[in-house]
């Protein structure tokens, strides 16, 4: 058996923006995730990071199932999801688990705890050793809460106690590969050390093989074996975590990592501040031409590479970029495992000197 | 697994024991054998319905017009009873009796008698029943569908959202009364139940667009997603997920919808094109004894004051349940 357990290929989602009353028109895509290929090993878990917009969400959603892909295949134990019948496509729902961003509206207000812990149990007409409500009982209990408030309403727990809840669900049908959207982020600091310790330890205790989606590295690092770096729908960065961490190339995962508090400021860069990087996100809808990210790349200006001679009657822009930054697409290129989406990827100690 | 341990020294002396038989507390006072003192009784936890209902009952305006309409509704079918059931009063609707002077209420006939006889009381209280019969008929009947058309139009989007929403369009844009008039006349010949399933069929389109907003809503909730992401099927998310959800707007518009269905019916049979002689209802009697407001103004205002009460209650009600439904109330349960 490969040891490779959830794959993406050349993943494309995109969805349609439409124009018009009666016969609606297709002018534009929102190209949410625009050709992704990510790898997830048994046993392993995968961190994706990324800010807002950079398509993360959207890959969890096809992950699981909930949204069908534009294009490319997502492969589980190696075999396409879009080739399997209805009734297998059913029966991966049982594998493929998804823990929610929000643990205020990812949990239905009008039910107790046990239904909702219970409710994959009837959706899928499985009927668990014991009986459901033991089996209710054992998930909390594995979860971390007390098993005599099975009868309560999420409003009555905290945020963190809802979002173990919610653990407790994906984990119901005892899946073999979790996704999770963004698990910690509405949380306080305190309670995402606890959560994110709750996951790693069930991970290692039932033998997940899961996703770990966030925003903020710092969380990532704790829990990731191997780390991939989204921005504007693509993987810019990816490899194992130490590597990636450690001797980040690309200029986005440099930017993101100078941001990163740590505890001695010396390791950081010498101004201690932190690279900043100008301006917003480009709309998912009309992407930059070439590289994704040469509209706010702090690197592209400082390379020689940028001050080409302008042909005669281009005007000279304002700010100058490499004429590869902004006319070919880079591709994920590197060695050992970690790879680099940058035409001028080199790590962070060799520009700063 | 990462707990919060009770760090108090010598906490665990502390930890209280649920069901221990031991009664020797360490350090007790007065143990003697004597039963344990049970734990005081956790919270009840309250489920949102009955967080609602206890909100419900501490709206004063809503509790005495539930009281006024169920004593309404008491009084109308017990008075003169309902098809082969009898009742306490003693004369009919249909029978005539003799005048007493030009009709004007005395204790015979406290509600008085109309031109020929026939005792108003039993008259009003049979208009009574027909009138809150076809509101509820229709209020039931007009949530069902509107419900239903809103629920599958907001849920599934895309040209089954486009059609339904056309479909509601044109029944808005053609004029109730007038449609309501046309079937009505054609339908009277069926009885109340007719006029009750026309009428239905014909006003559900305001609550349809109200449940439609209220599920298009709905469906971006995570929790929505997170019953896709298990494998529940549209049907069983719509009706266990997304309209208990929704029951507050649901439960609100019905007893609105009720309320105007009073007076749509009123105002129908008023023109003739509802309730048809020799039944009667309470905007027949008013459609009959119009010219009499000067002369024997008994015979309007009875069934007036009725209609205004009965609608009045059951707007009050409505109102009571909106703000027992409402999420930003601040006031601790």
């Amino acid at each position: 058996m490969s040891d490779v357990v959830l794959e993406v290929r050349d993943l494309v989602k995109h969805y349609p923006v439409r124009r018009g009353l009666i016969l609606r028109r297709t002018v534009g895509a929102v190209r949410a995730v625009d050709g992704v290929s990510l790898a997830l090993r048994r046993g392993s878990t995968l961190g994706v990071v990324g800010e807002s917009g950079s398509g993360k969400s959207t890959l969890a959603r096809v992950l699981v199932g909930i949204e069908e892909p534009t294009s490319g295949q997502v492969l589980v134990d190696g075999t396409d999801v879009s080739t399997m019948s209805r009734a297998d496509r059913r029966a991966l729902r049982r594998d493929v688990q998804m823990v929610f961003q929000d643990p205020y509206t990812s949990l239905d207000p009008r039910m107790s705890v046990s239904e909702i812990v219970g409710e994959p149990f009837a959706i899928h007409r499985t009927i668990p050793r014991g009986g459901r409500d033991r089996a209710v009982r054992e998930l909390l209990e594995l979860v971390g809460l007390d098993p005599d408030h099975a009868n309560r309403y999420p409003h009555q727990f905290s945020g963190g106690q809802r979002q173990r809840v919610g653990i407790a669900r994906a984990l119901a049908l005892r899946p073999r590969i979790l996704v999770c959207d963004e698990p910690v982020s509405a949380l306080d600091v305190s309670v995402q050390g606890q959560v994110v310790n709750l996951l790693a330890d069930l991970q290692a205790e039932l033998g997940l093989s899961s996703v770990f989606i966030a925003h903020d590295l710092a969380v990532v690092r704790n829990i990731a074996d191997s780390v991939a770096v989204m921005y504007l729908g693509r993987v810019v960065e990816d490899g194992p975590a130490d590597s990636v961490y450690d001797g980040a190339r690309h200029p986005y995962s440099q930017a993101l990592l100078s941001a990163v508090p740590v505890a001695d400021p010396t390791v950081r860069l010498s101004d201690g501040r932190g690279i900043l990087l100008e301006g917003d996100p480009p709309s998912p809808v009309s992407p930059p031409s070439g590289c994704p990210f040469h509209t706010r790349c702090w690197l592209a200006p400082t390379l020689p590479e940028a001050s080409v001679p302008v042909p005669e009657g281009e005007e000279v822009q304002a700010r100058r970029v490499p004429p590869s930054c902004s006319g070919e697409v880079p591709l994920l290129v590197g060695a050992g495992g970690h790879h680099a989406a940058c035409h001028f990827a080199r790590p962070l100690a060799e520009v700063r000197r | 697994m990462s707990d919060i341990r009770n760090t108090a020294p010598h906490g665990e002396d502390f930890e209280p024991v649920p069901g221990a038989q031991s009664i020797d507390v360490q350090g007790g006072v007065g143990a003697g054998h004597l039963p344990p003192e049970p734990l005081p009784t956790e919270d009840k936890s309250y489920s949102q319905t009955q967080l609602v209902w206890r909100r419900f009952l501490r709206h004063r305006a809503a509790m005495i017009s539930c009281a006024v309409i169920v004593l309404i509704v008491l009084v109308a079918y017990s008075s003169i009873g309902v098809g082969p059931i009898p009742g306490w009063w003693d004369k009919t609707y249909l029978a005539t009796y003799d005048k007493i002077g030009t009709g004007s209420p005395t204790l015979t006939h406290p509600f008085g008698q109309d031109a020929i006889g026939k005792d108003y009381f039993a008259m009003t209280m049979r208009g009574t029943q027909h009138s809150l019969f076809i509101a509820l008929g229709i209020g039931v009947l007009s949530t069902i569908l509107g419900t239903l058309v809103g629920a599958l139009a907001g849920y599934f989007r895309g040209w089954v959202d486009s059609v339904l929403m056309r479909m509601t369009d044109v029944f808005i844009v053609i004029p109730l009364l007038v449609i309501a008039a046309v079937l009505g006349k054609m339908a009277s010949s069926w009885g109340i139940w007719g006029l009750t399933l026309i009428l239905g069929a014909v006003t559900w389109t305001g609550l349809a667009r109200l449940v439609r907003g209220e599920v298009l809503s709905l469906r971006e909730r995570e929790f929505v997603m997170a019953a896709q992401a298990v494998g529940t099927s549209a049907s069983r998310i719509i009706v266990k997920h997304i309209l208990p959800n929704a029951v507050g707007v649901i439960i609100v518009n019905a007893t609105l919808a009720i309320s105007s269905a009073i007076l749509l019916e009123t105002a129908l049979s008023f023109l003739g094109y509802g309730v048809q002689s020799p039944d009667t209802s309470l905007g027949l009697l008013i459609s009959q004894n119009q010219n009499a407001f000067a002369t024997r103004p008994w015979l309007f205002w009875w069934p007036g004051l009725l209609i205004l009460t009965i609608a009045l209650c059951v707007n009050f009600i409505g109102d009571g349940l909106r703000d027992a439904f409402d999420p930003r109330q601040t006031r601790k349960d």
